[in-house]
């Protein structure tokens, strides 16, 4: 824009550092309070210049709170997580968008109502369906047959029980139905004529298509697994199966103990970095999945 | 919404959504209707059937006033993380949005701490803004007790607050970024052809016509304050709902109750509440949605 405004533009970049600041600030605190020692950590006031001993802390850190463990099975949920809502949304979106039948309003509504109630309102209940997979299926024979049948299955400590509840919402299936509904119709129309069948048409039309919106739901599905932590928190008692933001309570220094603070930063910032670095590295991707599953 | 060529079948649409409302069923509905069950009933201390109690659970709760504690502490976060996230996010996408040179990397930037767990970024504040050492302590230095969340309510709630707009913020610049982008061009120029400077046009133009975005973000980051995930995990990880119920959330106040004091159906009435708050947040902002389509 050719307009001349010496004194906004100062106030812009003026702002636009100040948000760099608040934003980024408490990242610069982090890694250079990770990187300090003992001493200097503690040392009043604060010293933002980082010093050489990061990953010594982050070596303490990671046996500290057993941090090996507890990343892997980070990992693992997160991409359990992903895959599952991947996949299993662009199945509904595809059963609720490109079929005629008399269930399709059914399904939309039976899903669109999980857009509600969030896990953790309900988290109660849902912990006691996981404590007690069999419930509902032990009511409904003892309501038909009247039969006491004594079968038990919880999902406690595995990573069934971990990511199953997470996937149950809607969230993805709305992405691929935005995306479905902006296809042109004669898109099935021309398949239909060269003869594919449904399942054919799915497979090697829309899946390809919707390659885009894939990324995009992984790269937002990836980070809500990762930095999942009440769920966790119920489900797992066993420290095999223990997430990383679990651990974050072992890395805290203890009230009586050496406030250590800098090997406390320095496994946080390990427990911070995989989600960071897929936002920060698919940024596009991420920003897309962002607006389009909220809108 | 309809498709005009779609394919006919009734078993093949119900097989590809059959995984899903499986799980749907087990782990939505299922709990949603025991939801209903628990905060209607009470179980007996030693066992048997739950004993039907009509609306005593309810009045138990309402009865409490720690339970009216964690509701204006809901309130007050929910409310002041709102305003904050949306206040800052809009003044950085305003000024982002000005493409000024060198203006790229802090776009980049901006959106770096969402990418973090509440609870993970609530254990990094406990030391950035600890009184004892961090940033604040040289304040305490001069000021003893200037700031101390481990003490006062007041602060602590402050805190989670400031943890929560950390946080958020990224994200309601995103959306801010994405509605600014799509004002018109045109008429920004006009407004500068007539002499408007970039402040003023902000205020004047730029900022009435992004309401539906703040809007839409209003109820986004209220209904976020009051159950979402990262609220729970940044008041757990942060203050642990002290000192002295300074920031007991509902939320955090309804998990505490049934894992910890173990009483499912207090905690149950207490869900039930907030979900008749969630609905009416939804609600609102569904009437609304249809509202700016209907516009377009």
């Amino acid at each position: 824009m050719i307009q001349r405004t010496p004194f906004a533009n100062a106030l812009t970049y003026g702002v636009m550092i100040f948000g760099f600041l608040l934003l980024i600030g408490p990242f610069i605190v982090i890694v250079s309070g990770a990187s300090q020692t003992f001493q200097q950590v503690n040392a009043i006031p604060f010293s933002f210049v980082p010093q050489d001993r990061l990953f010594e802390n982050m070596g303490a850190a990671w046996s500290r709170a057993n941090l090996g463990t507890a990343m892997l099975n980070s990992f693992v949920m997160a991409s359990l997580v992903t895959v599952g809502k991947v996949a299993l949304s662009a199945l509904t979106a595809f059963a609720i968008v490109f079929f005629r039948t008399p269930l399709k309003g059914f399904f939309f509504w039976m899903v669109f109502i999980t857009l509600m109630l969030p896990l953790e309102v309900r988290v109660v209940p849902t912990y006691a369906v996981a404590a007690d997979l069999f419930q509902p299926v032990r009511l409904l024979i003892s309501a038909v047959t009247g039969f006491e049948v004594s079968v038990d299955w919880n999902l406690l400590n595995s990573y069934a029980g971990l990511t199953l509840p997470l996937i149950a919402t809607a969230t993805g299936t709305f992405l691929y139905r935005q995306f479905y509904l902006t296809l042109p119709d004669e898109l099935a129309e021309a398949a239909r004529m060269d003869g594919s069948g449904a399942i054919r048409f799915f497979i090697d039309m829309l899946l390809p298509l919707s390659r885009t919106n894939m990324l995009a739901l992984t790269t937002i599905m990836f980070v809500y697994g990762w930095n999942q932590y009440l769920w966790p928190l119920l489900m797992v008692t066993d420290p095999q199966y223990k997430t990383t933001m679990m651990s974050l309570v072992a890395l805290l220094p203890s009230d009586n103990g050496t406030p250590d603070w800098n090997v406390t930063l320095a496994g946080s910032l390990i427990i911070m970095l995989p989600p960071l670095i897929v936002v920060a590295v698919l940024q596009r991707w991420f920003v897309r999945g962002l607006v389009a599953t909220e809108k | 919404m309809d498709k005009r060529a779609a394919f006919r079948s009734w078993w093949l649409p119900s097989l590809f959504a059959l995984p899903q409302i499986i799980l749907i069923l087990l782990f939505f509905y299922w709990p949603a209707v025991a939801v209903l069950r628990w905060a209607f009933t009470l179980e007996p201390p030693f066992g048997g059937a739950a004993e039907f109690v009509g609306f005593a659970n309810f009045q138990e709760v309402f009865a409490d006033p720690l339970y009216w504690n964690s509701v204006g502490v809901s309130l007050a976060f929910a409310l002041c993380g709102t305003l904050a996230t949306i206040f800052i996010g809009l003044v950085l996408a305003l000024a982002v949005d000005r493409q000024l040179p060198g203006s790229a990397p802090f776009r980049f930037l901006y959106i770096l701490p969402y990418a973090i767990a509440g609870p993970a970024a609530g254990m990094a504040f406990r030391f950035i803004l600890s009184p004892e050492r961090g940033l604040m302590a040289s304040v305490n230095a001069t000021f003893p007790d200037f700031w101390n969340p481990a003490k006062y309510g007041s602060h602590a709630l402050l805190l989670v607050i400031v943890v929560f707009a950390w946080k958020w913020a990224g994200y309601t610049f995103i959306f801010l970024l994405a509605g600014l982008q799509s004002v018109p061009r045109s008429l920004i120029e006009a407004a500068a052809m007539d002499g408007c400077g970039p402040i003023r046009r902000a205020v004047d133009i730029q900022i009435p016509l992004l309401a539906p975005t703040l809007f839409f973000l209003l109820v986004i980051m209220m209904t976020e304050g009051f159950v979402g995930a990262d609220t729970y995990g940044i008041v757990a990880r942060t203050t642990d709902g002290g000192p002295n119920h300074g920031t007991d959330v509902m939320v955090y106040r309804i998990v505490e109750e049934a894992f910890r004091g173990l009483n499912y159906s207090g905690a149950s009435a207490q869900s039930l509440v907030l979900i008749g708050l969630i609905m009416t947040f939804t609600f609102i902002q569904f009437r609304f949605i249809e509202r700016q389509v209907h516009y377009k």
